[in-house]
């Protein structure tokens, strides 16, 4: 397979947006790199930029790796990829306000219905419910992958609760520490107003006019959650609570948190709880992290819930192929950004296409995330074969698979100099009635181990930081 | 604030402050065992009971030894109160009130953490038992300096001087409680040599050596030590300067929240009843007494911090 390299040409040239990080690079001493790469690993130590790993027994928390390496965008490049990530967000919370509504894309028969009737994350406690300011994806955090100059393919919208921003901002922090004679030589469009966008962007979907600035709190399930640093950085960059759901109870119609002088209310609830665990009056009851009857003050209009609930249905891997027909039926144009295609292994001829083609093949969960309970063909030994033929088998409506795309490489730092190793980029957007803002960067995801396709942080993977270049 | 907040900020800064006296206590300990001739398992005996960690310790280890009870308060797993362990959930704390607290003030109780982390993962050896106890008072000492250094003057920071003065307190009365005896004027033989060795013990378990000197004199006198470890308003460790303290951190709450609660009226009762007597009445009423009675009020005093201010809900 060809692998596009995103800093070196074939020819062995570089291309033209690392010309100065290769100069600098040339000039620096190994020696001190390596100085440098271990200085950030406790930078990210003493800030307790940690994570913990679900499924292990000690609550052990550590650290993702970080390369020094940046990863760098063109300006060009980016003009293109913030379009299409605008008209994909844009058609995706068109889709969500449809699919709770009118349904007219299933009428219309350009999604099935079953798609979406006996799709779990679908919520009927959402049907005919309008979230403040029409909006239900607030924050998205777009899977990107790249094959070559021009082709970028969006793997996942999440649509949920995605992560990872913290490490976007942290990363550069660092990086502006430990290299600022880089950024002088390059012009690098700052990621650090990301926080102030993203109170004003929540506080603009306040459930009703405010003399005051609308209360925004943070929603957490506590410090054992693997993302918990993230929440409490969120919060506090943003300068509001970092609540849990014992700290909260719906008080006279309102959603309020206990507080040293006695509850006071929120507007608007920055979860970072799965729907699930939101409310156990009205899903999970035995969920201890949310806030009994949330779900009814947001219907009668009196919070605001980000992300929506019931946005899952709209970054569900099985909905995830009819993304090309959900962009132009709902903004009248050609996708920007492509597709990977997909086989939803519920049909019969694919389900038989995949079997025969399983080594060359991704399979992955309907509902899964995190790179979990997926099986990579040209990876797997034979008996991951042949144990995932058998579960798809049992349950072919579960799984839809991919081909093996050829992801592009950036260096990264070792201790024998620069080696190509595969990337993703996940940049985060945010909605809100006056409109979409991409971040310029995001989170470059790094696979540390040669040759290796997984990039997720639970599987190994590192991270970078991301360079967007000013025009 | 929220609740949890409060009460997050009030228990990592009670939970600092008991990890310091902690190792202020084990350096005496080791201090007297290396200065006095014949002194022995008694005397460590009187300082794991001044830490109120005697009784777990002989649950666990039946006889004292010196090693064992070192390891014992700085870092067995099986002590909750251990310094290790009161640092752990400090820290915890302070992730629990990361929005609370600016960066420097975080750093510092992080890197704490980390350096006691692994400073402990094993037990001390005896020749590096004064370098890792200066490393607890020095990296106390940082997490101090950032908070007074970096935070702004609020009810964050009441609340964590809320819970440093009561911790304090608390510390010094129990002091006081186990060695009330040894400075009763019967037991007081001046001079003898076991008598010095206990009042050095008090004084060094408050860094007060140094202090009584300059503020009371060369002669260590039962009377002297309880004048100054209660009364006197100018050393940082009395019972009168941490309830003072304690009573100023209150009254900004109050102010601030115009919102007078059932523990300001408790803080007043503390310092009109306990602290404005001179210590020959305290003596007329009972050292051992007056001291059951303070440590009582502090524990009432803080249950009653938790509710006022809604802590757990």
């Amino acid at each position: 397979m060809a692998m596009f390299d995103e800093m070196q040409a074939d020819g062995g040239q570089v291309r033209s947006a690392y010309s100065t990080l290769d100069g600098w690079l040339c000039d620096e001493d190994a020696a001190r790199l390596r100085a440098k790469q271990r200085e950030a690993e406790d930078l990210f130590r003493l800030t307790g930029i940690t994570f913990n790993v679900y499924g292990r027994v000690e609550a052990e928390e550590r650290l993702i790796p970080f390369d020094i390496i940046p990863r760098i965008i063109s300006a060009r490049e980016w003009q293109r990829l913030e379009r299409g990530i605008e008209q994909r967000v844009r058609a995706i919370n068109a889709f969500l306000h449809d699919i709770y509504h009118r349904q007219e894309i299933l009428r219309a028969g350009r999604v099935p219905q079953e798609m979406i009737s006996s799709n779990e994350a679908f919520l009927p406690q959402m049907i005919g419910v309008a979230p403040p300011g029409g909006v239900y994806t607030h924050i998205t955090g777009v899977d990107l992958v790249r094959t070559g100059p021009d082709d970028f393919f969006v793997l996942e919208d999440n649509a949920r609760t995605p992560s990872g921003v913290s490490y976007m901002l942290e990363n550069r922090e660092t990086m502006l520490r430990m290299f600022p004679e880089l950024f002088s030589r390059t012009r690098v469009r700052p990621v650090s107003d990301y926080p102030r966008d993203l109170r004003r962007s929540l506080a603009a979907c306040a459930p009703m006019a405010h003399e005051d600035a609308p209360t925004v709190a943070v929603l957490t399930p506590g410090i054992y959650n693997s993302a918990y640093y993230e929440h409490a950085f969120l919060a506090d960059k943003m300068g509001v609570e970092l609540v849990e759901g014992h700290d909260l109870r719906v008080v006279d119609g309102r959603v309020a948190m206990r507080t040293t002088r006695g509850y006071r209310p929120i507007d608007v609830l920055y979860r970072r709880v799965d729907d699930d665990f939101l409310d156990p009056l009205n899903f999970n009851p035995e969920s201890a992290l949310g806030v009994p009857g949330i779900m009814d003050v947001y219907r009668a209009g009196g919070i605001t819930i980000a992300n929506a609930p019931g946005t899952g249905i709209s970054d569900d891997k099985a909905i995830y192929s009819y993304m090309p027909e959900i962009v132009e039926f709902y903004t009248g144009e050609r996708p920007i950004l492509q597709n990977v295609p997909t086989w939803r292994c519920n049909d019969k001829d694919s389900l038989a296409y995949v079997l025969a083609h399983l080594t060359d093949l991704v399979v992955k969960e309907v509902h899964g995330s995190g790179g979990y309970g997926m099986l990579i063909g040209p990876a797997a030994s034979k008996k991951e074969l042949r144990d995932f033929e058998r579960k798809l088998r049992a349950r072919p409506g579960n799984y839809i698979a991919q081909p093996t795309l050829s992801l592009s490489t950036v260096p990264i730092f070792t201790s024998k100099g620069l080696a190509p190793r595969h990337v993703d980029l996940r940049p985060f957007v945010l909605m809100s009635p006056e409109g979409i803002n991409v971040t310029p960067g995001g989170l470059t995801r790094v696979a540390m181990k040669k040759g290796s396709l997984v990039v997720n942080s639970s599987q190994g993977g590192g991270t970078k930081d991301t360079w967007v270049l000013e025009d | 604030m929220l609740g949890k907040t409060a009460g997050g900020l009030f228990w990592m800064a009670r939970l600092l402050e008991r990890a310091e006296n902690t190792a202020r206590m084990i350096e005496t300990g080791q201090r007297i065992a290396l200065t006095r001739a014949g002194s022995g398992a008694d005397d460590w005996l009187s300082v794991l009971q001044a830490a109120a960690m005697s009784q777990g310790y002989l649950d666990k280890n039946g006889e004292i030894a010196p090693d064992l009870a070192i390891d014992w308060m700085l870092r067995d797993p099986d002590n909750p109160s251990s310094v290790m362990a009161v640092v752990a959930q400090a820290r915890t704390n302070a992730r629990l009130v990361r929005t609370a607290l600016t960066h420097e003030a975080w750093e510092a109780v992080n890197s704490c953490w980390m350096r006691l982390r692994d400073a402990l993962a094993r037990k001390v050896p005896m020749r590096d038992l004064p370098k890792v106890l200066s490393l607890i008072r020095e990296r106390n000492a940082l997490v101090r300096g950032a908070i007074l250094g970096t935070m702004l003057r609020n009810e964050i920071f009441d609340f964590i001087r809320i819970g440093t003065f009561i911790e304090r307190a608390d510390n010094t009365a129990r002091i006081l409680d186990v060695k009330y005896y040894v400075l009763l004027p019967s037991a007081a033989a001046v001079g003898s040599r076991l008598d010095n060795v206990q009042w050095d013990t008090i004084l060094r378990s408050v860094s007060a050596e140094g202090g009584y000197r300059m503020a009371i004199g060369p002669d260590v006198t039962p009377r002297g030590i309880a004048q100054f470890l209660i009364l006197d308003k100018r050393m940082p460790r009395s019972l009168n300067f941490c309830c003072d303290k304690l009573g100023d951190n209150l009254n900004y709450l109050a102010k601030d929240y115009d919102m007078r609660l059932p523990c300001h009226a408790q803080a007043d009762t503390l310092c009109r009843r306990f602290m404005s007597h001179d210590i020959n009445a305290i003596f007329d009423y009972g050292l051992h007494e007056y001291v059951q009675e303070v440590l009582d009020h502090l524990a009432r005093l803080s249950a009653q911090i938790e509710i006022d201010y809604r802590f757990y809900g």
